[in-house]
């Protein structure tokens, strides 16, 4: 079931030193990809149908190519390491075993868009990855692959390694530029027509870890041969996490398309202590839960969770066991929500809080059917009337929990 | 004028960090971790010093710093324990950890022991999903807790 693209190197013993990566393929798309001019290195990847692995699944090609062919400011290349979705825990895994996959990967991203500077935006507790991926930058630099000349072709490249300082919203990309300019955390509204990214008013492309460290296989290999794994709509494969109660917790590497249940019982070993499923979250807490009814037909692709009524999201799975309580599970998520929200639209800032509280009465035995009610206005006002999409996700999962295990709750209030 | 300067190798590292940003205003995140290592908090006087540096207000530094949860305001213990306390985390156990943790150290979440030699907090996700239930002790991440391991942690030191 496992397909190593992504996570070829990881089990090498010391994979992360240039010595050991440079035996093992590392940098070796260069030669390619300096032959072939941007505008190919775009096409290739805009073939392969590459999608970006940090939640949204948007086609990396059609982002590349929203960049302006001319501009007065320069193009900047921005990877988003800032891995905070829960359930989330795949990047760190490229970043601590292979970083100069993902240093060669900018290099052949960086090349398409007309990049010179590329900034790797890191979540701030990810101290020693920083750190790892930093030594890995110093070590590519004085080999030569970074600097005033990539690997002596004429194309100069820096790599920034960039902390941010605790805040979930920066793994947004307008409110993760933002902070790269230095300020607060807050989204940007979203123009009506598609273009790039901005950062300080040059054309930018944001992308996630591992989507910049798929490139260099498409580039080497041809986009045919990623299409080779995965589903004509989702081609390639995907770092899958897993967590929660589960007897092998861990990241796999898996084309997508693969059987779900599959996946739990083949690399997972299934639910721990040989328990019955109650239900999962399919990729970040973000996602809609799913009862273990409801698992059965899925394949792990946008395509099938979509239609299962969630979404393939980062791939982070969850997996909670039949002793599970949901409405403690759905507390847990929303002082998480209530925590992480960046506080610049008021439905967000009052109704993450708000939803969070009248959970927190209705599990203290306190709260009435009524409450359900106000949960129920708090989500509608906090669908659609915000900046960034952050509210939206939360009011669909309120109402997911809610609707799914409407049981679980209305006995919490049996009482009154 | 603020009291609160760079020790040189943060000089230096800031000189070298400006080549890299089109504005020195993306210097403000970097510049406060530097702070944070050197002085172990962030203190209303070095705002101003990074504010004059970045030709900007030290409000514009406070609403910076005050929006991030990891710089810290006010002085905080030599070990800086931080649970985790999001899903993962607590469908593995991490609610009995965190107790333990409360009354071993004898504070609550948000604190400091009176002797400032450990801060507690309970963080979220912080993305050890694979090792629940996690924390980050001192920037370094320890999962797979038990009650046996932490004691044997804070036991050692």
């Amino acid at each position: 079931m496992i397909v190593k693209i992504v996570s070829k190197n990881f089990d090498i013993t010391n994979s992360h030193k240039l010595d050991i990566a440079l035996k093992h393929d590392r940098y070796s798309s260069l030669k390619k990809l300096f032959s072939m001019n941007p505008h190919e290195v775009t096409e290739e990847v805009a073939k392969s149908g590459l999608r970006g692995k940090g939640g949204g699944g948007a086609p990396t090609g059609d982002k590349w190519k929203l960049m302006p062919k001319k501009h007065e400011k320069p193009s900047y290349l921005v990877v988003n390491a800032d891995e905070s979705e829960p359930g989330t825990f795949k990047d760190r895994q490229i970043m601590e075993h292979d970083p100069h996959l993902l240093i060669e990967g900018i290099i052949n991203s960086s090349y398409a868009i007309g990049a010179h500077d590329a900034y790797i935006y890191i979540r701030g507790e990810y101290v020693f990855w920083a750190k790892r991926l930093n030594e890995a930058i110093d070590e590519a630099y004085e080999a030569g692959y970074l600097g005033e000349k990539v690997a002596e072709y004429d194309y100069k490249l820096d790599i920034t390694v960039h902390r941010g300082g605790g805040a979930y919203i920066c793994g947004e990309k307008s409110a993760l530029l933002e902070s790269l300019e230095g300020k607060r955390g807050h989204p940007r509204l979203k123009p009506q027509q598609k273009e790039p990214e901005w950062f300080f008013g040059g054309p930018t492309v944001v992308n996630n870890v591992e989507t910049i460290a798929s490139v260099p296989y498409i580039i080497n290999n041809g986009f045919e041969a990623y299409r080779a794994y995965g589903t004509e709509s989702s081609p390639g494969t995907m770092l899958f996490g897993i967590s929660g109660h589960i007897e092998n917790p861990g990241v796999y590497e898996v084309p997508f398309g693969v059987k779900m249940k599959d996946f739990l019982e083949q690399l997972g070993g299934g639910v721990k202590g040989g328990k019955k499923l109650k239900a999962l979250i399919p990729g970040g807490s973000s996602c809609h839960v799913l009862r273990a009814d409801e698992i059965d037909d899925i394949t792990l692709d946008y395509e099938s969770l979509k239609k299962h009524g969630s979404s393939l999201g980062t791939g982070g799975m969850i997996i909670m066991d039949e002793d599970t309580f949901m409405p403690e599970v759905a507390k847990n998520l929303f002082e998480f929500y209530h925590h992480e929200s960046c506080g610049q639209c008021t439905p967000c800032r009052e109704g993450c809080g708000w939803v969070d509280r009248i959970l927190g009465k209705l599990l203290s035995g306190e709260g009435s059917e009524k409450d359900f009610d106000t949960i129920l206005d708090a989500c509608e006002m906090l669908n659609g009337k915000t900046i960034c999409v952050f509210a939206p996700s939360v009011a669909f999962i309120a109402n997911s929990y809610i609707t799914k295990f409407k049981d679980k709750f209305y006995n919490l209030c049996k009482k009154n | 004028m603020s009291e609160f300067k760079f020790n040189s190798e943060n000089k230096k590292k800031f000189n070298a960090l400006l080549k890299r940003y089109p504005d020195r205003a993306s210097l403000s995140l970097p510049s406060l971790w530097m702070i944070q290592y050197q002085e172990g908090w962030i203190s209303e006087d070095a705002m101003i010093y990074i504010a004059n540096k970045l030709n900007t207000t030290p409000m514009d530094i406070q609403s910076i710093a005050s929006f991030y949860t990891m710089f810290n305001l006010k002085p905080i213990g030599q070990y800086n324990i931080q649970v985790c306390k999001t899903l993962s985390c607590k469908l593995c156990g991490s609610e009995k950890i965190r107790t333990h943790l409360q009354n071993k150290l004898g504070i609550k979440f948000g604190e400091t022991t009176k002797d400032m030699k450990f801060t507690l907090t309970e963080v979220e996700c912080l993305g050890a999903c694979g090792e629940a239930p996690a924390m980050s002790f001192n920037d370094e991440y320890i999962g797979n807790l038990s009650i046996n391991k932490i004691d044997k942690i804070l036991d050692e030191l």
